[in-house]
């Protein structure tokens, strides 16, 4: 039989590691949205001296190489440092798993994004961000790389859709360039809202459409 | 039941493709290795007029499955070119004539979704009509679509992904009464459902062996006498003129063996399989949705959608069981594009990315579908387990 998957991914696939949801958790986080078919949930728990990750769960809604990716996530992670999990890599789960179709990227970086995204909440949350720099565009930017278009399976900006950014007094504007009764129009001004609402200084986040 | 790796399939994507039947493959061999001689006409030598009886016997076959006159089939390398001649070659024929405006459904399969949006680009109007939930096309919305420049309309007659039936009889009526054309893509009915052309008042009709335990590449479009319809692949001067090209008598005679085969009482044998897994799908696994109508549904087409888990990981989870279906899921696709008619009948996307479908054919049986049910009551739960959608216990 010819599998789209290696061994290794299908192994994590059928038998993932460390799933569920830590209901004490110091840091949890939520990747994705069913819009574009995949979804990462991450929790860990943090030892608050060491800053070590004592404990990491993951959930999936996804494809084979989006819960393998979770699941190898979770076990590179565990035992680390804070410091040291923020730098895993999508390259590195990739190579862990023996690799992963390059189509199927987007699917498994939701993974890597969760886990960092659980380490900056658990930052937040015991007051270790010291920098509370102002919103810029390219801030903006940065995090609407983490919004997926539907169509191709890459993010907004990679695809060109995203075609003005303006950040003043505490507002956010985004230009997308679909027509607003596209069909994915609503799922991606939703992600966008999602995405950049958390930022500390951002009180209003308006996405526009071209048409 | 098949076991984790090796052992037998079991093959539930027939409307993708489907097994050949040895009897199909019998009736063609002669025509490789024996009568492989071009078709030609009375007057050439004999291998040749042997090639040409049959082919023209097995159109003739064919066309009277299709209650037509031989003179009104014409073979062609399956259904994407026979919609693409239908609607290319009409908009050829009339589009200066008489106008250019086209009307399909939002559900059509990519052939004629394509074909409608190509020559759209060209300069033609194109209106796609919506289906309701169910994947319906409204016949009053087709009526009140039509105008003066509208000279084709291409309704399927059972959707490819969840087998909803429609009302082509109403429909080509209406275009009858109003003087446009009317085309059918018959693509996963023809032979599965009652299509007589004697009754229902269709121009053009796309049929294909491939669904039926027939060759690939080949298929088949019924073209009612007198039709105006355009010939884009020049050449030669076969297929009444519409269809260039050296005749593959082999696939025409198997294509029509293929269709002779099925009969009335292995469609139900096959709806009854269908009816039992659907059943315990829905009756069984909590959260499944079914996709289409309940009646009125193509009887080898089942699709459902399984909330808070993606298509693809069901469909390999089932094939690492041994079981072949297929997912609206984009995850699942070459583009990474969810199913446009899941999308269609006003499904979100979570819908589209769990549904599964499972197209029946010649060689599945009722422990078939009950082992597909048991792999799903198996995988279904697991991978809910894992998922962070999944209601909370």
């Amino acid at each position: 039989m010819k599998f789209p998957y290696n061994e290794t991914v299908l192994e994590h696939f059928k038998h993932p590691r460390n799933v569920g949801e830590l209901e004490d958790a110091d840091g949890r986080a939520m990747e994705g949205s069913p819009a574009c078919g995949d979804m990462v949930s991450v929790t860990i728990k943090v030892n608050d001296d060491t800053h070590v990750i004592d404990d990491i769960k993951f959930q999936s809604y996804g494809c084979a190489s989006n819960i393998a990716t979770g699941s190898i996530i979770t076990e590179l992670a565990k035992g680390k440092t804070l410091e040291e999990a923020r730098k895993i890599t999508w390259k590195q789960a990739s190579e862990e798993l023996g690799g992963l179709p390059p189509v199927k990227a987007h699917c498994s970086v939701l993974a890597v994004e969760g886990l960092r995204a659980a380490v900056r909440d658990y930052e937040e949350k015991h007051g270790l961000v010291t920098e509370q720099d102002p919103t810029t565009m390219e801030v903006v930017r940065k995090r609407l790389k983490h919004v997926m278009n539907p169509l191709s399976g890459l993010d907004i900006v990679r695809t060109d859709l995203v075609k003005a950014i303006e950040v003043h007094s505490g507002v956010a504007r985004v230009l997308v360039d679909l027509p607003s009764n596209h069909q994915f129009a609503h799922a991606i001004k939703d992600d966008i809202t999602d995405k950049i609402s958390p930022l500390w200084d951002i009180e209003r986040v308006d996405v526009n459409f071209t048409e | 039941m098949a076991d984790d790796l090796f052992g037998e399939m079991v093959y539930l994507d027939n409307s993708a493709a489907t097994r050949l039947d040895e009897r199909v493959l019998d009736a063609m061999r002669p025509y490789f290795f024996d009568t492989y001689a071009v078709a030609t006409s009375d007057f050439g030598y004999s291998l040749g007029v042997e090639a040409r009886e049959a082919l023209d016997g097995a159109r003739s076959d064919l066309a009277a499955l299709l209650g037509a006159g031989e003179k009104e089939f014409i073979f062609t390398s399956g259904s994407t070119e026979s919609s693409n001649l239908a609607l290319k070659g009409v908009a050829l024929a009339l589009g200066e004539k008489k106008g250019k405006h086209l009307i399909t459904s939002a559900v059509e399969d990519f052939p004629v979704l394509n074909a409608a949006r190509a020559l759209e680009r060209q300069g033609f109007t194109l209106t796609v009509l919506p289906v309701d939930s169910e994947g319906f096309v409204d016949p009053q919305a087709l009526e009140a679509a039509f105008t003066p420049e509208t000279i084709l309309v291409s309704i399927q007659h059972a959707n490819q992904e969840i087998g909803t039936i429609q009302d082509i009889e109403t429909m080509a009526g209406m275009c009858r009464q109003a003087g446009v054309l009317f085309h059918t893509d018959a693509t996963h009915s023809f032979m599965r459902l009652p299509l007589d052309t004697g009754q229902i008042p269709a121009d053009l009709v796309t049929v294909s062996a491939h669904t039926m335990h027939g060759p690939r590449g080949t298929g088949g479009l019924y073209v009612r006498k007198g039709t105006p319809l355009a010939k884009w692949m020049d050449g030669g001067f076969q297929e009444f003129d519409l269809r260039a090209g050296v005749e593959d008598i082999a696939g025409a005679v198997g294509f029509a063996v293929a269709a002779k085969l099925i009969t009335l009482e292995e469609t139900e044998r096959i709806r009854s399989i269908r009816d039992h897994l659907l059943d315990r799908l829905l009756g069984e696994i909590p959260h499944t949705t079914l996709n289409g109508p309940r009646n009125r549904r193509l009887p080898q087409n089942l699709n459902v959608t399984f909330h808070y888990v993606e298509g693809e990981s069901i469909t390999l989870q089932l094939d690492m069981r041994g079981f072949a279906v297929s997912t609206g899921s984009a995850c699942f696709s070459a583009s990474l594009e969810a199913s446009h008619v899941i999308l269609g009948i006003g499904g979100d996307h979570e819908r589209a990315h769990g549904s599964v479908r499972f197209s029946l054919g010649r060689y599945n049986t009722m422990e078939d579908a009950d082992a597909v049910f048991e792999a799903l009551a198996e995988v279904i739960p697991a991978l809910r387990a894992i998922s962070p959608l999944s209601p909370k216990e």
